[in-house]
């Protein structure tokens, strides 16, 4: 109990100087919208008509007044208004909102089939084995290293050029929702399942070399079965804390991958928003999204305990586990 | 939120060792890519330089391979000249060219010789790299080792300001900076180092910590040893390697951060040669032109790959 | 609650002329990339049925390397390059092991040959209850009905002295000590009554007591089920207790084999000699002569009253690490705090040197109160009068300075002498513990265990202090070496006129050198005294455990040093402070850390 108020203190106070930090580099900080928008001289607005201007919008009170009035419009769910159409943020991250998420959804299912299916085939029997799965192996290792080497926005732009253009399986023009989806899944995929690949492989890597699973071995378990009931699981607990990065990475790609075939979404958003200087969609972006991270990370400090016995009895520190690596 | 403090256990090192592969053994020795930007670096470090060869050499080939084309691409930004005759900038003979012997990259729209773009490129986005590792550097390894070494509340403020940093997306917050800062190269450099301040406080921490713990350190103590001496003399030295393996990988993801935020138009301004742009600039004509992208990209991504290797491969030297 | 409830096949006389296991001029090579490296080169043994043959030796004898060609698990780059390994079942038929396919190898695995693994902690899968572990070789080897399964772990957990089995089944390895976790790995590889057991160090990870009931439990179900051991050690002693053959290895060749009373009372090797002579529960390692203090000379170290506590976060009661712990120490002489675990003799230590301020009481040293010393200069200052060793000399000293900085590094600290001074004081020191000058400017990789430990002890001496602390200062060494470091220890005293405060959890080496002993108990001094006195009329039923509990005592005893017979008196068992170790008292390791140099960490290397 203590445990989960701890974590979800922790949780809450990370939000509060995440939005605070947000604030002052996108509110506080650039001076105000308005400005930035009706200051431009060939308006021809006069000093009193920004002055009013500004004092509609608020702008003209101490920043810390503003900055509690955000806070508590944010709470309420009241994101602002766009500077760049005065649309309502709210409403133009609803309409975003689908479509990014069919595409974030389906990107990071197709990235943990193929991170799972890579470190898996590549640490399988990492015993003996023919010349074949031995070059094989070493060539699936190297894979993880190699997709997150590659730009994302030009992994987008060759698959089009390859399955578009000269392949044409892809068609560009008149595309089905569905046949939209299949380039930019896999480019938004590959920068997700590469680091999970790697995680993974390292921490099978690790696990196989402790004592239990030779122990395991001993007592007459085949490949598949130390994989499976003994390495998997001791595995997965640390990838499982590759959630909130993956996150982050989904967020950026998604920004890069709408961008390059131009789909409507959050990222594309987010986009034009930078490119016009509209703070407060951005702020509203960068708030939700750290909403979301925070939330995800709560959640696996909150499951470790259930996953791992050890973390279970009183939850603060483990001594246990600390002994059990030092014991080397 | 999400440090699960550092005692606890080596397994949920969560985000920051989750991405970077920089081991947590003592390390033994200090490595070239970007030994300038090390801390550690102004202590001799009785480096010998043949032996440091030779260990290259004997680290296998891909890492030889990899130093490389490292050289190659500092030799680009060093002197562009010496690598092209054509100008970036300037057209250089018919538009749109495929790959030939006179241009190896082809040619765009405007008749610019790719290939002298490429080289050119470098010394802009290999330099925007390097600002942006070093500011997470200097001032990630500052808040982790002053975390580290301090302890109580100091740690606990600055170890918050680091979950912030953590907690914003990498993507967003570099465009929360380049957005106050305004568009350009070293803006962009400077927003994606801030990024990176992050891990390289928690790695520092974590390694400042676990050398603190050390016996050797506690032997220190016990001759009579002060804090200010037994961290100049065994912690930074023995923090140091993982560090350094981290910078050499956040180098390569540096390069990739600044060319995407170069391809999204907030970086440096067209005709420069940044890579980012130069891809993106090629987009218009992928039914017609492969070149244009496709060569651009693979040598960014040899490059990137080429900074992972060694940084794993100084990673994997301090294990031995 | 009983091991002889069924015992399962009075074996019928095993053929002699085909013994269970026989290894005949096995080599093994591992591939590295200086080059194949040999490992075991051409060393014959045998087990045969129901009989215990222990493979002796230090560590990078091969030993281990041995018993693991035996079960088919070698590394990676291991591979057996010559010899063979004949497995003979009841019936008669050999199987030539080498060369085995691995599907063949996995059938044998758990069925015939069981291994029961050094390190009980790492050794149970972490996630998993101990049940699921236990039931692991059943599952793997067809048993399918779950109450079947659940009814034979059960039954497994009680034969291997487990109270409350289905209680223990549930639980996970963490919440179980270190012995009862050993007791677990017995049962599963028990569990298909395996012809063969390899123990690879069974007991080498755990306390003393705990060893000898774990030792005995070996026994017992050898005896129950007939099956041979193959017990892989690096104590001659627990060898000389426990196995009918010995072999010696060393360098990857066998020095020396045949029946264990013959091996010890003639060795023919000269190695087996020096093994012998330096195993100090076998013989005399040191001389040394005892020092008597007069009698109204005062103490150099009085402690009085000292209490330790640590809280933790989450629990409410403070765990008290010592309890009302009070000892004098006489200048020139040795004392040593023995007991196992959690005895808290390692916090004692820490107080001692001002590592950690005690909750209360006094200690005084040459009459400075150390624990008023506060954190600022005067403790600074204070530092040169004691100094500590510590158990291991891998993480001891910095891997990145050379062995000269080392031990100036401490002059430094107090800033002594000049440049050339201090130089010339670490090669003084250098000499001081018998190592040669060209030592100085290598850095500790390049040194062995034995070397570091000297450098390290080295370095404790250039302040000059007068009290050393040795917290299991000889526990990670070899027993060669071991001796050598008793003996120079021994040395320096007499020259040095030291004080030594020795931290061990073994008496056979307390009885060696130490003039007075505190022997503690979860944190309570359960006895002190003189040395000769306590350990010869011990008062207290704890210090006569110990004493019991040390391998190689039953040498003295008539008989070939077997065991009692199974079947009779259960006397083993209620000597196990482990057996009595339930919910209502934390696992010692789950105690909180007071320091990452907690004592659960003496787990002497192989």
């Amino acid at each position: 109990m203590h445990y989960i108020l701890r974590r979800t203190g922790g949780a809450l106070l990370v939000l509060v100087l995440a939005f605070t930090a947000a604030y002052i580099l996108l509110a506080a900080l650039p001076g105000d919208a308005v400005l930035a928008r009706y200051g431009n001289p060939d308006l021809g607005l006069t000093a009193e008509q920004l002055a009013e201007i500004r004092a509609a919008y608020g702008a003209d009170r101490p920043v810390v007044l503003q900055y509690l009035e955000t806070a508590g419009s944010f709470l309420q769910g009241d994101l602002g208004y766009s500077v760049q159409s005065g649309a309502a943020v709210s409403a133009l991250l609803a309409e975003a909102l689908p479509s990014t998420l069919t595409l974030a959804g389906l990107a990071l299912v197709v990235a943990v089939v193929l991170a799972v299916a890579i470190a898996f085939t590549a640490t399988h029997g990492s015993l003996r084995g023919t010349r074949l799965t031995h070059w094989l192996r070493g060539t699936l290792r190297g894979l993880p290293p190699l997709m997150v080497s590659l730009p994302v926005f030009w992994i987008g732009i060759v698959l089009i050029q390859v399955f578009s253009f000269q392949l044409g399986l892809v068609p560009v023009l008149n595309a089905s929702p569905i046949q939209s989806l299949i380039l930019p899944v896999s480019t938004l995929a590959i920068p997700i399942a590469a680091p999970l690949a790697q995680v993974l492989i390292r921490s099978i890597d690790e696990v196989s070399a402790q004592p239990f699973v030779a122990v395991s071995r001993a007592r007459g378990a085949s490949t598949w079965w130390l994989l499976w009931r003994t390495v998997a699981r001791n595995a997965l607990l640390p990838t499982l804390t590759m959630a909130g990065l993956l996150f982050g990475e989904l967020v950026g790609g998604a920004v890069v991958t709408e961008t390059v075939f131009a789909r409507m979404g959050i990222g594309q958003l987010t986009a034009q928003a930078v490119a016009a200087r509209d703070t407060p969609v951005l702020m509203a972006v960068v708030v939700l999204s750290t909403v979301v991270f925070v939330l995800i990370n709560l959640i696996v400090d909150l499951m470790y305990p259930v996953l791992d016995a050890r973390l279970r009895r009183t939850g603060a520190t483990a001594p246990t586990r600390r002994a059990t690596v030092t014991a080397r | 939120m999400s440090t699960h403090s550092q005692a606890q256990t080596s397994q949920p090192q969560s985000q920051a060792q989750a991405q970077t592969q920089p081991p947590t053994q003592p390390p033994t020795q200090t490595q070239p890519p970007t030994q300038t930007q090390s801390p550690a670096q102004a202590r001799p470090l009785a480096l010998r330089p043949a032996t440091g060869a030779r260990r290259l050499v004997t680290a296998g080939p891909t890492v030889v391979l990899s130093a490389l084309v490292l050289l190659l691409a500092l030799a680009w930004a060093l002197a562009p000249e010496l690598f092209t005759s054509f100008s970036p900038t300037a057209s250089a003979g018919p538009s749109l060219q495929a790959p030939s012997g006179d241009h190896w990259f082809g040619t765009d729209a405007t008749g610019r010789d790719v290939f002298s773009r490429v080289v050119h490129g470098a010394s802009h986005s290999i330099t925007a790299a390097i600002v942006a590792v070093t500011v997470g550097l200097v001032v990630g390894t500052t808040i982790g080792v002053i975390a580290g070494a301090v302890g109580g509340l100091v740690e606990e403020a600055l170890m918050r300001v680091v979950d912030v940093l953590l907690a914003i997306p990498g993507l967003l917050l570099s465009l929360s900076v380049v957005i106050l800062l305004g568009f350009g190269t070293t803006n962009a450099a400077i927003a994606v180092g801030i990024t990176s301040i992050a891990t390289f406080a928690r790695l520092s921490r974590s390694r400042v910590l676990a050398v603190r713990q050390s016996e050797y350190v506690e032997a220190a103590f016990g001759s009579g040893g002060t804090l200010p001496a037994i961290l100049w003399r065994h912690i930074l030295p023995n923090s140091a390697a993982p560090v350094i393996a981290l910078a050499a990988l956040q180098l390569g993801s540096a390069i990739l951060q600044i060319s995407t935020l170069g391809f999204l138009g907030y970086g440096a301004p067209p005709p420069t040669p940044e890579w980012g742009l130069l891809i993106s600039e090629g987009r218009d004509y992928v039914a017609t032109a492969w070149w244009l992208t496709l060569l651009p990209g693979l040598v960014v991504a040899a490059v990137v790959l080429s900074t992972n290797r060694l940084s794993n491969a100084i990673g994997k030297r301090e294990q031995a | 609650m009983s091991a002889q409830a069924q015992p399962q096949t009075p074996e019928t006389a095993p053929s002699q002329a085909q013994p269970l296991l026989e290894i005949s001029d096995l080599s093994v090579a591992y591939r590295t990339r200086r080059g194949a490296v040999e490992a075991v080169r051409g060393i014959d043994l045998a087990v045969a049925r129901g009989s215990v043959t222990a493979l002796v030796g230090e560590s990078g004898s091969g030993k281990s390397t041995a018993a693991q060609s035996a079960i088919g698990l070698l590394a990676d780059n291991g591979t057996v390059t010559g010899g063979s390994i004949t497995l003979t079942g009841a019936d008669g038929r050999g199987e030539q092991l080498v060369g085995l396919p691995e599907r063949a190898w996995r059938e044998l695995r758990g069925t015939r040959i069981g291994l029961i693994p050094q390190d009980p902690t790492s050794s149970l899968d972490p996630v998993r209850t101990i049940g699921a572990s236990v039931a692991e070789p059943l599952r793997i080897h067809g048993w399918r009905d779950r109450e079947q399964i659940q009814a034979r772990v059960l039954e497994l957990l009680e034969q291997v002295g487990l109270d409350a089995p289905a209680t223990r089944a549930r639980q996970y390895p963490h919440e179980l000590s270190g012995g009862m976790r050993q007791r677990a790995l017995i049962a599963a590889a028990l569990a298909l009554e395996p012809e063969l057991l390899i123990a690879d160090e069974p007991t080498s990870a755990l306390d003393v007591t705990v060893q000898a009931t774990v030792l005995d439990l070996i026994d017992e179900l050898r005896e129950a089920t007939g099956a041979g051991v193959l017990l892989i050690t690096h104590d001659l002693a627990v060898a000389a207790d426990r196995a009918d053959s010995l072999v010696v290895m060393r360098h990857g060749r066998v020095e020396e084999a045949g029946p264990t009373s013959r091996v010890l009372a003639n060795p023919s090797a000269a190695y087996t000699r020096t093994l012998l002579a330096d195993a100090p529960s076998l013989r005399q390692v040191v001389e040394r002569s005892p020092r008597r203090p007069g009698p109204d000379e005062a103490p150099l170290v009085q402690v009085r009253g000292l209490c330790q506590e640590f809280t933790s976060p989450g629990s409410a009661e403070p765990f008290l690490a010592v309890h009302d712990l009070s000892f004098d120490i006489p200048r020139g002489t040795t004392h040593a705090l023995v007991g196992e675990s959690g005895s808290g003799k390692t916090t004692t230590g820490r107080a001692i040197t001002a590592f950690r301020r005690p909750t209360a009481g006094s200690i005084l040293v040459g009459g400075t109160e150390v624990t008023e010393l506060g954190t600022g200069r005067r403790l600074r200052e204070f530092r040169s009068t004691v100094q500590l060793v510590h158990q291991n000399p891998f993480g001891s000293l910095d891997p990145r300075q050379t062995i000269a900085a080392i031990l100036e590094e401490p002059l430094k600290n107090t800033r002594r002498g000049n440049r050339a001074q201090r130089r010339s004081a670490a090669l003084h020191h250098l000499e001081l513990v018998s190592l040669p000058r060209e030592v100085a400017t290598r850095r500790p990789r390049e040194l062995s265990g034995g070397q570091r430990q000297r450098v390290a002890i080295a370095r404790a001496l250039i302040l000059q202090p007068d009290v050393v602390v040795l917290d299991e200062a000889v526990s990670a060494l070899d027993v060669t070496v071991q001796a050598q470091i008793l003996r120079l220890l021994a040395r320096l005293q007499d020259e040095l006129g030291l004080t030594y405060v020795f931290i061990s959890h073994d008496l056979a080496v307390v009885r060696q050198v130490a003039d007075t002993v505190s022997v503690l108990r979860r944190g309570r001094q359960v006895e002190h005294g003189q040395v000769t006195q306590v350990l010869q009329d011990p008062q207290h039923d704890y210090t006569r455990q110990l004493l019991a509990a040390i391998p190689g005592t039953d040498r003295t005893h008539p008989g070939p040093g077997r065991r009692p017979e199974p079947g009779g008196d259960h006397e083993p068992r209620h000597r196990d402070p482990d057996a009595h170790h339930d919910l209502s008292r934390p696992d010692p390791d789950g105690h909180p850390a007071p320091s990452r140099r907690h004592d659960h960490e003496e787990i002497p290397a192989s």
